[in-house]
């Protein structure tokens, strides 16, 4: 089978590829976020559960192979991996609620320990293989092996884009939404109305976790599909950044998430045309686009439009 | 219910408020120390043995001190850059983006400047462009906040990706020095420029600049108008403006003088330790500086003594490695358990009866 | 009730829980401090307390079980243990080329009691083993590279180095027959002369085969960036190159990542065959073990580097036993191993040339002048810096 070098149309298409693969993490990573900041507390410890649910994912998925399979086996670790988001979650969740408590601190406090206790117990991971998630092969009806390998798609990449508008959803239709946007914008008014503020931010931290954990099990069982210590791009601290991009709004979010994984896929993809320099410059290309953004439309006078009132102050 | 002893002598109650500060962190240190302990255990090492290693990494030699004051001094200066503006109520966790400027900065002057002036100058000049540039790079995030309302964690956060980015591409590009084959860097400085180590040791002078700088930041703050009128505005914001105080003056300014010193840190990295800019002034200096100013509860003073605390626990992860068989993550464990639980500690101010003013009634 | 904290424990609990902890933390203080710990590794304090065992430490830049450089001299590393009485290793993995493997290094000696280093990543040379070298003249230092000059460098260093681009040579002439686009891929991390020498020896290799062949390099800029190798081989095979190989540390990724894809794939440092069983043509591998337990069993013998009696500059390629192919996978066709085995042949008798006389870079310049070519230990070679012509890619990159 003759396969024909793309030439200059391997830019778009690598770029499209990347973009598949690489924002399917940002993409839970940032939903997940947004859930726990619309309650008005931001997890910045994010890096340290997405690394705790790629270690996860990886192991259960490695020990269960031979017991249920090469199929079943990944998803069972896409459980674990949100289950070990989920108690990185109950950590931060309970200790951040504490009075005199900095938000900001104990994310940065879960960094540390989450990737800690994640590159820890992953010790053993680091050799073996892992089964990987089965991927959709939406190119099949192409002939070039190229385009058939960009679109082949992770369900977990599905599953996170039907998870936004179900997000969206979820804030502005149901009472549960309901109550994470009134312990967010008016803490002292969502307890005046007999709501909770304590389990229903505890909820979104948790719940928050849950999905990074598995936005980590898209880094090891989909792409880069492996177990190491540096198998993170930081995609858990650019989540908070993308969130205030997409202005707490979870449709927003999977765009930016898209827009996200794409530009982490110009510079390799440059690079295999042979233009090698300004690497460092094109990868800086979307920390720079967010703050550029967040100048612009910010304003000392009025909070950023979208924002929960109670985000950053310590109630 | 009845209290079930007398109240005693009133001027014991004076020592309590800051008999609290002192003894809820070092509780908080015990109980982290313990919780490791029970962690060691179950990954199937001997806690006390383990204990044991680290103190004689730590602080078990002369030559083990040296390796912890070595690792220390850095961080009591990048500390600063979050303990500063911790005062006026901002958030900065931008101190490896200011380092990184700042280390770029004085590699630029020192080559730049060569041998042309005596050595002395040339090295006033570097520390000086570092102090300029990391200061510049910090008060940019302090001013988007106060005319932009942009949030200044997520602004600096930002700014250190920018950085590291900016130096890479320098050093992989323009000031690209191609005999060193290692790694891509920039040219050797003159070692006429080079930062000495203090006479009878292995520790160069960056720790005595880290020390000054702490003290002088704790006298700025604690005995100053200016620092008074920064801890004003930090408790409450809206009050400081009603009183007249200028709070974006005060803002750049404490932002300034906070990426100054990370500035500064990264001039002593290039000067004492690298020899050349390269990737390897990214070591996490800055991310650990965030942990030490939370611990010390940005205090300057206390950021010496929990830089050296730090420095310790950094300085015996390869111990750990050889004599335990415990991986080098077991260090990070560590670290992040210490955070933990001093920041719990933090929540129990004022609220254990015990170190109350009055006896409670 | 007013005596309880809000943890709901009363004062008194938590007055004696602190003075409980206090003691304790006190106990363990002074009971280490009376007892060595048990797990005391021969340090040479109390005067040696097994001081017939030579301490060897070793330092690797990443994890031990990489399936890459590491493993490749851990597994040395533990067949000096095995194989030669007498000899303690120490481990320190995933040290940074940074000034903590200093005091990695300075740790083994005063507290380990080491008398022997081998920090085996490249980036460990300048100036960390060099400062400690002078600083501890009695410590003998081994470094995997092949950066040691007479001379200028302390008496108490040695380079040893494997001319495993001997093996990239045949494994690049195997490519050569598999690839039917007649394209190859290199996955690099940094562009230092060992790096490009296999480069070209692969290149050399396939073009013995097919003249017009091409390698595309894609340099990722540190020794492992799982992101960055997994981007690359994924580009490289968009771009209809169909036999990857790469040098960096953890060659897992690229292996992988080509097997997903379907294209060929060739080893490095160690056997990966397991990670592709179908895509795996062959690999080119360090063989430490055997380098290992001599310098072992000469250390045990009391040999050592500044009297003389240890070279230090020590080299080999396949003739030596430095280093080896890896098994033929199921896809090299007989023909391909009939013109490999030959050329090994030729190559371990020392008639097979790998560099030319008139060999040109890609950018047109004539590296090697005209006439018999360089033999593999010319110390020009060693200077390497240019991708040869038929080479896709810039150092500069």
């Amino acid at each position: 089978m003759a396969t024909e070098a793309l030439g200059w149309w391997g830019v778009p298409l690598g770029i499209l590829a990347g973009t598949l693969r690489g924002s399917a993490p940002f993409l839970f990573v940032s939903l997940g976020e947004c859930l726990t900041e619309k309650s008005g507390k931001i997890n910045l410890g994010l890096e340290g559960t997405l690394l705790m649910g790629a270690m996860s994912a990886y192991g259960v998925s490695y020990l269960t192979q031979d017991i249920v399979g090469s199929f079943w086996a990944p998803w069972l670790g896409v459980l674990a991996a949100g289950f070990g988001g989920m108690v990185l979650g109950v950590i931060h969740g309970w200790l951040a609620q504490q009075p005199r408590v900095n938000d900001v601190a104990v994310g940065i406090a879960m960094i540390i320990f989450g990737s800690g206790l994640a590159f820890f117990l992953g010790k053993p991971f680091i050799q073996p293989q892992a089964s990987q998630l089965i991927t959709f092969n939406l190119g099949a009806w192409s002939s070039n092996p190229a385009v058939q390998s960009a679109l082949k798609v992770s369900p977990l990449f599905l599953m996170g884009v039907a998870i936004a508008p179900l997000l969206h959803w979820f804030f502005r239709a149901t009472r549960w939404g309901l109550y994470i946007r009134a312990v967010g914008d008016s803490p002292q008014a969502a307890m005046a109305m007999g709501i909770s503020t304590f389990k229903v931010r505890m909820f979104s931290i948790v719940a928050g976790s849950f999905l990074a954990g598995i936005g980590g099990a898209c880094l090891s069982l989909y792409f880069p599909g492996v177990w190491t210590e540096r198998i993170s791009s930081g995609q858990g601290l650019m989540a908070v950044a993308l969130v205030i991009f997409a202005r707490w709004n979870p449709l927003q979010c999977l765009w930016a998430s898209l827009l996200f994984g794409g530009a982490q896929a110009i510079g390799p993809a440059f690079q295999s045309v042979g233009i090698d320099s300004y690497y460092y410059l094109f990868n800086a290309a979307p920390y720079i686009l967010t703050l550029v953004i967040m100048v612009i439309t910010c304003s000392p006078q009025r909070t950023l439009i979208g924002a929960p009132g109670a985000l950053g102050k310590e109630e | 219910m009845a209290i079930a002893q007398a109240a005693p002598a009133s001027w014991l109650y004076r020592w309590r408020r800051p008999l609290e500060a002192v003894a809820l962190p070092a509780a908080a240190l015990l109980a982290a120390i313990l919780i490791f302990g029970v962690f060691c255990a179950l990954a199937g090492a001997n806690p006390l043995a383990v204990y044991g290693s680290i103190y004689k990494a730590a602080f078990g030699s002369w030559s083990a001190w040296q390796n912890t004051l070595i690792r220390a001094s850095p961080l009591m200066l990048t500390a600063l850059c979050t303990a500063l503006p911790a005062r006026l109520g901002l958030v900065i966790i931008g101190n490896e983006g200011a380092l990184v400027i700042g280390g770029l900065a004085a590699v630029v002057a020192g080559l730049q400047l060569g041998t042309a002036l005596p050595a002395p100058l040339t090295q006033i000049a570097m520390a000086i462009a570092a102090i300029v540039a990391g200061g510049l790079w910090i008060a940019l995030a302090g001013a988007l906040r106060h005319y932009r309302g942009v949030n200044e964690t997520i602004s600096s956060l930002l700014l250190n990706y920018i950085a590291i980015a900016l130096m890479n591409h320098l050093v992989e590009g323009p000031m690209r020095d191609v005999a060193f084959v290692t790694k891509p860097s920039s040219a050797e400085l003159d070692p006429s420029l080079l930062i000495g180590n203090l006479p009878g040791s292995r520790i160069h002078y960056g720790l005595l600049y880290g020390l000054i700088a702490c003290v002088i930041a704790y006298v700025l703050i604690q005995r100053t108008t200016f620092g008074f009128a920064a801890r004003t505005a930090g408790g409450n914001i809206r009050a400081a403006r009603i009183a007249g105080l200028p709070v974006g003056k005060l803002t750049l300014a404490v932002c300034f003088l906070g990426g100054s010193a990370a500035g500064l840190a990264g001039m002593i990295e290039v000067a004492a330790v690298q020899k050349r800019l390269n990737a390897s002034l990214v070591s996490n200096y800055g991310y650990a500086g965030i942990l030490v100013a939370f611990v010390s509860r940005h205090n300057p003073l206390a950021t010496v003594l929990v830089a050296i605390l730090l420095g310790g626990i950094l300085a015996s992860g390869g111990i750990l490695q050889r004599s335990h068989d415990l991986p080098d993550a077991t260090v990070l464990v560590f670290q992040g358990i210490v955070f933990l639980c001093v920041l719990f500690s933090d929540s129990l101010y004022g609220r254990l009866p015990w170190f109350r003013e009055k006896p409670a009634t | 009730m007013p005596n309880r904290t809000p943890l709901g424990f009363s004062r008194r609990q938590v007055i004696r829980g602190l003075l409980a902890t206090t003691a304790f933390g006190a106990v363990t203080k002074l009971s280490t401090g009376c007892a060595p710990s048990s797990d005391s590794t021969g340090a040479t304090d109390e005067g040696g307390s097994a001081s017939d065992e030579v301490v060897v430490g070793f330092i690797y830049v990443g994890p031990k079980d990489d399936f890459g450089y590491n493993q490749a001299h851990a597994e040395g590393a533990a067949a000096m243990a095995a194989n030669v009485p007498g000899i303690k290793i120490v481990e320190e993995a995933n040290v940074p080329e940074t000034t903590a493997v200093a005091e990695s290094m300075r740790n083994m000696i005063e507290i380990d009691g080491a008398k022997v280093l081998f920090p085996t990543s490249f980036g460990y040379f300048d100036p960390y083993i060099l400062e400690l070298a002078t600083e501890f003249p009695e410590v003998q230092f081994f470094h995997a590279g092949g950066l040691y000059q007479e001379g200028t460098h302390p008496e108490n260093v040695g380079s040893y180095f494997g001319y495993i681009d001997e093996a990239q040579y045949i494994a690049g002439i195997i490519a050569g027959y598999a690839s039917q686009s007649g394209k190859l891929g290199f996955v690099a991390a940094k562009p230092i002369p060992q790096v490009l020498r296999n480069i070209n020896a692969f290149t050399l290799g396939a073009k013995s085969v097919n003249p017009d062949i091409t390698t595309q390099v894609i340099f990722t800029g540190e020794w492992a960036e799982p992101v960055k190798e997994a981007e690359a081989t994924n580009s490289m095979a968009d771009q209809g190159i169909d036999v990857v190989t790469c040098h960096v540390d953890s060659p897992k990724v690229v292996m992988e990542t080509a097997e997903k894809r379907g294209i060929f794939s060739s080893g490095y440092h160690a056997n990966q065959g397991p990670l592709a069983p179908e895509g795996y043509l062959t690999g080119a591998e360090w063989d430490w073990e055997s380098i290992y337990t001599s310098l072992g069993e000469q250390f045990v013998a009391g040999e050592t580097l500044m009297a003389g009696d240890i070279d230090h500059i020590l080299r080999g390629g396949l003739a030596d036993n430095f280093c080896k192919l890896s098994d033929y996978g199921p896809a090299v066709s007989d023909e391909a191993k009939a013109a490999a085995d030959a050329a090994l042949e030729q190559l371990i008798a020392g008639e097979l040339i790998i560099y030319p006389g008139g060999l040109k870079s890609n950018s047109g310049d004539v590296v090697i002048p005209e006439g018999e070519g360089y033999k593999q230990d010319n110390i020009e070679l060693e200077k390497m810096d240019y991708l040869i012509e038929g080479v896709l890619g810039s150092i500069d990159g």
